[in-house]
């Protein structure tokens, strides 16, 4: 089933191509929608793009990890968006963090549970300052959160599958 | 080009009109501190560290990229162009490990000159500093991205030299760094170790991996027979490091050096130049007489070796099999020398001082050993790492007597020298074999002028007679990588007719080495350029061939130029390097 659909994907991203080929300043476009594509930007694709467009590997990446919309890890299917802006961050939003890391068990580094349910990101402000600190999953936002409060939480939307 | 008068603190000066004022300051003979800008780089105008102020413009001008215009008048030392370069610099240093005085790069470096120059004496900026990882992994390159700041200069040195995009900037904001792809190592990108973003680096970001250390414990060590080759272009370059202007001609003090520093055996890779030339030379002969693959392309460069093993090993059969000068000495000090003096294998410690970083990883490459599991060279050291040992031991360079190799792998022709420089191991190679064609006779004149110069593809024919036949071989010589491979382009789509290609990875050749003295630009390079070429005319021996010790070596030990041996310890094989990126 998987299989399947990567090698679907994959024939999307050749007729992307080539409906890009010999376009000049395509790659922004092109990544955009790969990323639609594949819900992220595997290196495989990245280099797959990088020799279609005759634009070298290292500047593909330049740009992928210099716009915040694109992704080079998969995404899972909770995005907590951990805010650590001035107000959070003096009331705690670190151990609030570090709580949550915990609870889904992500190692150093890593933004994503291996079974793809959460992606976890820091973001400076949510403009939700009163409720400090703060965080939205998907489209919800939660204030006032302890390191205490905040694992139940997480597990509702966890059983929650979508 | 049209000339325009441009006044620069009141010294006026005709430059041509598309000259930016950074280089019109230079012809007016005034230093403007720089550290993006390089002379044969693209300009950036990204680190603002050369404003000036230029009357009737709004605001400073950064002077690398500012056009020249008739009767501009600049200003390069006021009180508002001091404190804004001290603004941009203390910035730069706000997030600087300031480690200077343990640093590789203390004394010699871009960043710290600047700071000291401009007077800096507080950083009132204290920014978080970057925890950026260090690349070691490789035997080169060493990078600290830490030390980086973000001047591009690698990037574009990768790009306008070698046509490789290893670097690109990444992330952005403080984030911002200057890595290969997916922060991959340099060894598992389509890196060839030349270092020329080494060479242009400002900082200690970029460097040679260090070697002296191995160097002078073997040297203290009792029980090690410590011998060493210095390559050609080490003789012009090495007095830079040492506080002597470029093209000064320094074999003698090098040579009164090494000893110092207590060398066994003060050796010359010249020597085995002139005995690459003899391989080289015949298996030419040999595959043009029994039909071997055309072109042959030389084998000396380690980086073009990297390259073309990365990136066109479909044409890996067009390298001549000869090793390089460097690996074919470290045979020679693993087989011959012990054999003939009586010396035990396991005592001889085999150094080699290089213009190159590239050869620190040609040293590890397992096709040359010529015992199996033990090194044929055991240390590379590049120009720049032996002017720090010989400041490290206290040598008083400038004032030392001139000394002679130590014969006999140290005697060479001046067709040895030249391998140093662009079209040199050509001209070299011509001259051997034009001889060996014409019943000895000298080509005339000796030098062979259409391989020579700064052009990046020269192109030249020859008529030789060949079984009978006059027969015109055609050659062609490059340097850098760019230009190689324009030249590997032609050959895949079936267009190059030539017979014998050189291809030096770096810009001019090894005098222009990612291990020689910096800086290096143009001038620089013509300098050493110069230096090569007279000391090849001083020589009384010019063509390898005539080389005494070369003829000894085969009478007495090698046999003949292809023998049965020569095959085993002075060819090799090469071996596609598959990169995912
Ligand atoms: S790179 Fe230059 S400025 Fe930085 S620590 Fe080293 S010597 Fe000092
Ligand atoms: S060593 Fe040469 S190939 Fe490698 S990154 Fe530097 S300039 Fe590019
Ligand atoms: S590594 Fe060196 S050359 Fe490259 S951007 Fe950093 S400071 Fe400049
Ligand atoms: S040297 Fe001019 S902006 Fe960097």
């Amino acid at each position: 089933m998987v299989e399947k659909t990567l090698e679907k994907s994959w024939e999307q991203l050749n007729q992307l191509l080539e409906s890009y080929r010999c376009t000049k300043g395509s790659m922004i476009p092109v990544l955009q929608q790969a990323q639609e594509i594949f819900g992220y930007l595997p290196k495989d694709v990245l280099i797959k793009i990088s020799k279609e467009l005759d634009v070298a590997i290292s500047q593909v990446f330049g740009v992928v990890t210099f716009y915040s919309q694109f992704h080079l890890e998969p995404r899972g299917k909770n995005i907590i968006r951990s805010c650590q802006g001035t107000a959070c961050h003096v009331r705690g939003a670190k151990a609030v963090l570090d709580a949550i890391r915990e609870r889904l068990g992500l190692k150093d580094g890593q933004i994503t549970t291996p079974d793809n349910e959460f992606t976890i990101e820091t973001v400076a402000c949510i403009g939700a300052c009163g409720l400090a600190p703060c965080l939205m999953i998907n489209d919800d936002t939660h204030g006032r959160l302890t390191a205490e409060s905040v694992a139940p939480m997480i597990d509702k939307y966890y059983n929650n599958k979508k | 080009m049209e000339l325009v008068k441009v006044t620069i603190d009141n010294k006026t000066v005709s430059v041509p009109s598309d000259y930016t004022v950074i280089e019109a300051a230079q012809i007016a003979g005034i230093h403007i501190p720089q550290l993006c800008y390089h002379p044969e780089l693209t300009k950036e105008g990204a680190c603002r560290v050369c404003v000036v102020e230029i009357e009737g413009a709004r605001g400073l001008g950064a002077a690398c990229v500012y056009p020249v215009n008739d009767g501009m008048v600049v200003h390069t030392n006021t009180p508002l162009v001091r404190e804004t370069r001290k603004t941009v610099v203390e910035l730069l240093l706000a997030n600087h490990p300031q480690e200077c005085l343990i640093c590789q790069k203390n004394n010699n470096c871009e960043l710290q000159t600047i700071a000291a120059d401009l007077g800096i004496r507080e950083i009132p900026y204290t920014g978080e500093k970057r925890n950026a990882k260090k690349d070691e992994s490789n035997p080169s390159i060493v990078r600290d991205p830490n030390k980086c700041i973000l001047c591009g200069r690698c990037i574009r040195a990768c790009q306008e030299h070698q046509g490789l995009d290893v670097y690109a900037f990444v992330n952005r904001g403080f984030k911002t760094l200057v890595e290969p792809a997916f922060s991959y190592d340099l060894g598992e990108v389509t890196c060839t170790y030349c270092g020329q973003c080494v060479a242009v680096c400002p900082t200690a970001a970029i460097c040679e991996k260090d070697d002296t250390e191995q160097v002078f414990d073997a040297l203290g060590d009792p029980n090690k027979y410590v011998i060493v080759q210095t390559a050609p272009a080490t003789r012009v370059a090495l007095g830079e490091a040492l506080g002597l202007p470029a093209g000064e001609i320094v074999t003698g003090k090098m040579v009164a050096a090494l000893r110092r520093l207590g060398f066994d055996k003060v050796f010359d890779t010249d020597f085995s130049a002139d005995l690459t030339i003899m391989e080289e030379g015949y298996e030419f002969l040999d595959r043009v007489v029994n039909g071997g693959t055309l072109p042959m392309i030389t084998s000396c460069s380690p980086g073009w070796i990297n390259f073309i093993e990365m990136k066109y090993p479909d044409l890996l059969p067009h390298l001549s099999t000869a090793k390089s000068p460097q690996a074919m000495f470290g045979a020679l000090t693993k087989t011959y020398w012990p054999e003939t003096q009586g010396i035990p294998l396991e005592k001889i410690y085999s150094v080699s001082v290089m213009p190159c970083t590239a050869k620190k990883a040609e040293r590890v490459r397992p096709q040359l050993q010529s015992n199996p599991g033990i090194p044929d060279v055991d240390a590379v050291i590049t120009t720049r790492e032996l002017g720090r040992m010989i400041k490290n031991a206290g040598i008083d360079f400038k004032n030392l007597p001139e000394e002679k190799y130590d014969s006999p792998l140290g005697v060479s022709t001046g067709a040895a020298v030249i391998f140093g420089v662009t079209g040199g191991v050509m001209e070299a190679a011509l001259r051997t074999i034009y001889a060996v064609l014409n019943e000895g006779k000298d080509i005339p004149g000796i030098n062979f002028m259409p391989a020579r110069g700064m052009e990046g593809i020269k192109e030249a024919t020859v008529d030789v007679p060949i079984n009978g036949n006059n027969v015109t071989v055609k050659l062609a010589v490059a340097h850098t990588l760019k230009n190689a491979r324009t030249l590997m382009d032609k050959i895949r789509a079936g267009e190059a007719d030539y017979h014998f290609i050189e291809i030096m990875a770096c810009p001019g050749g090894c005098i222009g080495g990612g291990g020689q003295p910096q800086p290096v630009n143009a001038e620089v390079r013509a300098a050493r350029t110069a230096a090569v070429y007279r000391v090849d005319e001083d020589k009384t021996i010019r063509q390898s061939h005539k080389n005494p010790d070369i003829i000894a070596l085969y009478d007495n030990w090698l046999g003949k130029p292809l023998g049965e041996k020569s095959h085993h310890l002075l060819h090799t094989h090469y071996k596609e390097q598959p990169r995912e990126v």
